[in-house]
């Protein structure tokens, strides 16, 4: 694993911009965001509602396409890519961890696991066995044939980790991924997602809880579209390396 | 996702709001049963008036007097007396003919006691009941001499039978036709109703003669004249030939001059129930229409139920989307699904079709005709209706927004 800033960084943006149109006004959600996240990061994006973290979020899930400006993701300009390419680079590359577990409630968990290897071409037998071996690495090893309603919050969400990670992905983008659980699972979860950042994945993590943040080695902060702070070496993640040699093109408050 | 991967999980969704789903598929079996059972009873009616021209035998002619012309007037078909009894007997020695039936008709009352019934009697030969398919259930045929000595002896249908002698043997008994007394020598089985809906028992036969000297006699034109003869010939396929020969030979009775149009009409019986399966044809080609606006409007129901369906999960189209599902996928998913409804629409409507064409053949006493085609074209059919109705919804759940389907409550 790359964790060296001259490598090809995971996600590059440069001057990202996001504008929608609300009948005649324009509303800048991201007004130029340039940041540089590298191999085996762990990120955590702050901000109050409406500070654009979402929209910044959306745009690194390439669930969206920025108005203007550059997304480089592994070295690749996606901001480019239509439709079908984005969904096949959501397959193999991005983990998605909701804040509302998001799992199809109606399948087992271990279905749930393998959906994704489902949308990737491999065949039937394969995606049984990854999904089983994700599912074991979250710890839920015993309830594969549960559905989520017969699963705790917590348990649902680490069938979400395991569905974020059964295709090997080089990004997990989590949103609030404790905010509907109490403070304990919500610790075991942070360490599920710690545990996953030591074997080298790395995690954008959107949070309130100035707690949760501290498991990240490097906090952005949003507000008002653009990136306010870009701090590193606080928390836990202190001594993990960081990018030193790029200088980060922060964007500078409008106050 | 493979199409195995589709289909169980067009099957998993479909399962999970099972009432809606039969109910959905209900409007498409009911549309692919109708139509199944009604090409099957099309088939059936077509296969028992080949069946009834088969037993009538295609081997028999009808000769029905000519037209009456009336200054420029064409009168109706037998408006006059231009066949006779002679004519018949002239018949019989045509080659390839094996029975001559001449007759008369009208309607007459019997009497016996105060019992007293309305029928009609038909004035006959004894080859009649050969040549029309009719059985003795009692009694015995005429014979050759009674019909020549004008006897005054009947034979009554079933019908009459049952009216004037309720549970007694009518046979050697007096009834008076119109004051005439005769004795009863026979009756006939019954035959039941006509292809036309009449029925044919409600009848008597007497000799010809007797029926146009003593009987009918003031009200035929003339007094030897008869209403139809029937020709049977020999084989099927002597039956062209017999019928040029026939009306060369009453042309040559008639005198009529070359030129002049005939003044009779022969015709091919079998003619008049192909007629009628043409007939028969086209009103199952009409119902079969009709039926399939059924389909067309289950195809609504599986595009409402869709639509309610990808509103429903909106955030599981989301979901998918997230963890890699292209619009493609998503598309297929929901096509799949719409096809599936359908198709099992389609299938449980071919069993349904099936079982009550099975019941219509049964109490019609028909043959059952389930053709192949119908059932191939029934399951196309209904595959054709889950892709077309079932793309507007798929293609509403490919365009959805994965942000928006994933914030959607």
């Amino acid at each position: 694993m790359n964790r060296a800033g001259n490598g090809t960084a995971v996600v590059q943006t440069i001057d990202l911009r996001k504008e929608y149109r609300m009948g005649t006004n324009v509303v800048n959600a991201l007004a130029g965001v340039s940041v540089r996240i590298e191999p085996g990061e762990f990120v955590a994006v702050m901000g109050p509602s409406g500070s654009g973290k979402t929209t910044f979020m959306n745009l690194l899930g390439c669930l969206d396409r920025p108005s203007a400006g550059k997304y480089l993701f592994e070295g690749d300009e996606v901001s480019a890519f239509d439709h079908t390419e984005l969904a096949r680079l959501r397959n193999q590359k991005i983990g998605f961890v909701f804040q509302n577990f998001n799992l199809l409630p109606r399948i087992t968990a271990l279905d749930n696991v393998a959906l994704p290897l489902a949308y990737g071409k491999f065949a039937r037998g394969e995606r049984r066995q990854r999904a089983e071996v994700a599912l074991r690495e979250v710890g839920l090893g015993d309830r594969m044939d549960h559905r989520p309603v017969q699963l705790s919050g917590g348990q649902q969400q680490r069938v979400a980790i395991a569905r974020a990670i059964v295709g090997s992905p080089s990004l997990i983008l989590a949103d609030e991924p404790t905010g509907a659980l109490d403070s304990k699972t919500g610790v075991e979860i942070m360490g599920i997602l710690q545990t996953l950042n030591d074997r080298g994945i790395t995690i954008v993590l959107v949070t309130h809880e100035p707690d949760i943040a501290e498991h990240a080695g490097r906090v952005l902060t949003f507000r008002d579209g653009r990136m306010i702070r870009d701090e590193k070496g606080m928390g836990r993640r202190a001594g993990a390396p960081t990018p030193a040699t790029q200088p980060h093109l922060v964007a500078v408050a409008g106050h | 996702m493979t199409p195995a991967d589709l289909f169980f999980s067009a099957l998993q969704s479909l399962r999970s709001n099972t009432m809606r789903s039969v109910l959905t598929a209900l409007g498409i079996i009911i549309g692919v049963g109708a139509v199944i059972t009604i090409v099957a009873i099309g088939a059936g009616a077509q296969a028992n008036i080949e069946k009834v021209i088969e037993q009538i035998g295609s081997n028999m002619l009808t000769i029905s007097p000519g037209q009456a012309r009336d200054g420029g007037a064409q009168q109706g078909a037998a408006s006059r007396p231009t066949l006779t009894a002679e004519d018949a007997d002239a018949m019989k020695i045509v080659p390839g003919v094996s029975a001559v039936a001449p007759e008369v008709r009208g309607p007459v009352q019997v009497i016996l006691g105060n019992q007293n019934w309305r029928t009609n009697v038909v004035g006959i030969t004894e080859d009649f009941f050969i040549v029309r398919g009719w059985k003795m259930s009692s009694g015995r045929n005429f014979e050759d001499w009674e019909i020549d000595a004008g006897e005054k002896i009947v034979i009554l249908g079933s019908t009459v039978a049952e009216k004037v002698f309720p549970g007694s043997d009518p046979v050697n008994q007096i009834i008076r036709i119109d004051r005439v007394p005769f004795t009863v020598i026979g009756v006939t089985a019954a035959k039941g109703q006509s292809s036309f809906g009449q029925n044919q028992d409600d009848i008597i036969f007497v000799p010809l003669k007797t029926a146009q000297q003593r009987i009918l006699g003031g009200r035929l034109i003339k007094p030897d004249s008869v209403q139809q003869i029937a020709v049977l010939a020999r084989t099927a396929k002597e039956v062209d030939v017999v019928e040029r020969d026939l009306a060369e030979m009453l042309r040559d009775r008639h005198a009529i001059v070359p030129g002049r149009a005939d003044d009779f009409q022969i015709r091919n019986t079998s003619e008049i129930f192909q007629a009628r399966a043409g007939a028969t044809e086209v009103m199952t080609l009409l119902l079969t229409a009709i039926a399939s606006v059924s389909l067309l409007v289950g195809g609504i129901g599986i595009m409402n139920i869709m639509l309610v369906s990808v509103t429903e999960r909106t955030r599981e189209i989301g979901v998918r989307m997230a963890i890699g599902a292209s619009r493609t996928d998503v598309m297929m998913q929901f096509l799949i699904e719409a096809l599936a409804l359908s198709m099992i629409g389609g299938v449980v409507g071919i069993i349904l079709g099936l079982i009550c064409s099975q019941l219509t053949a049964h109490f019609a006493g028909w043959p059952l005709r389930v053709e192949l085609t119908s059932i191939l074209l029934a399951v196309g059919f209904s595959a054709a209706v889950g892709i077309f109705f079932g793309y507007y919804p798929a293609r509403k759940a490919a365009r959805l927004d994965p942000i928006e389907a994933l914030r959607y409550a």
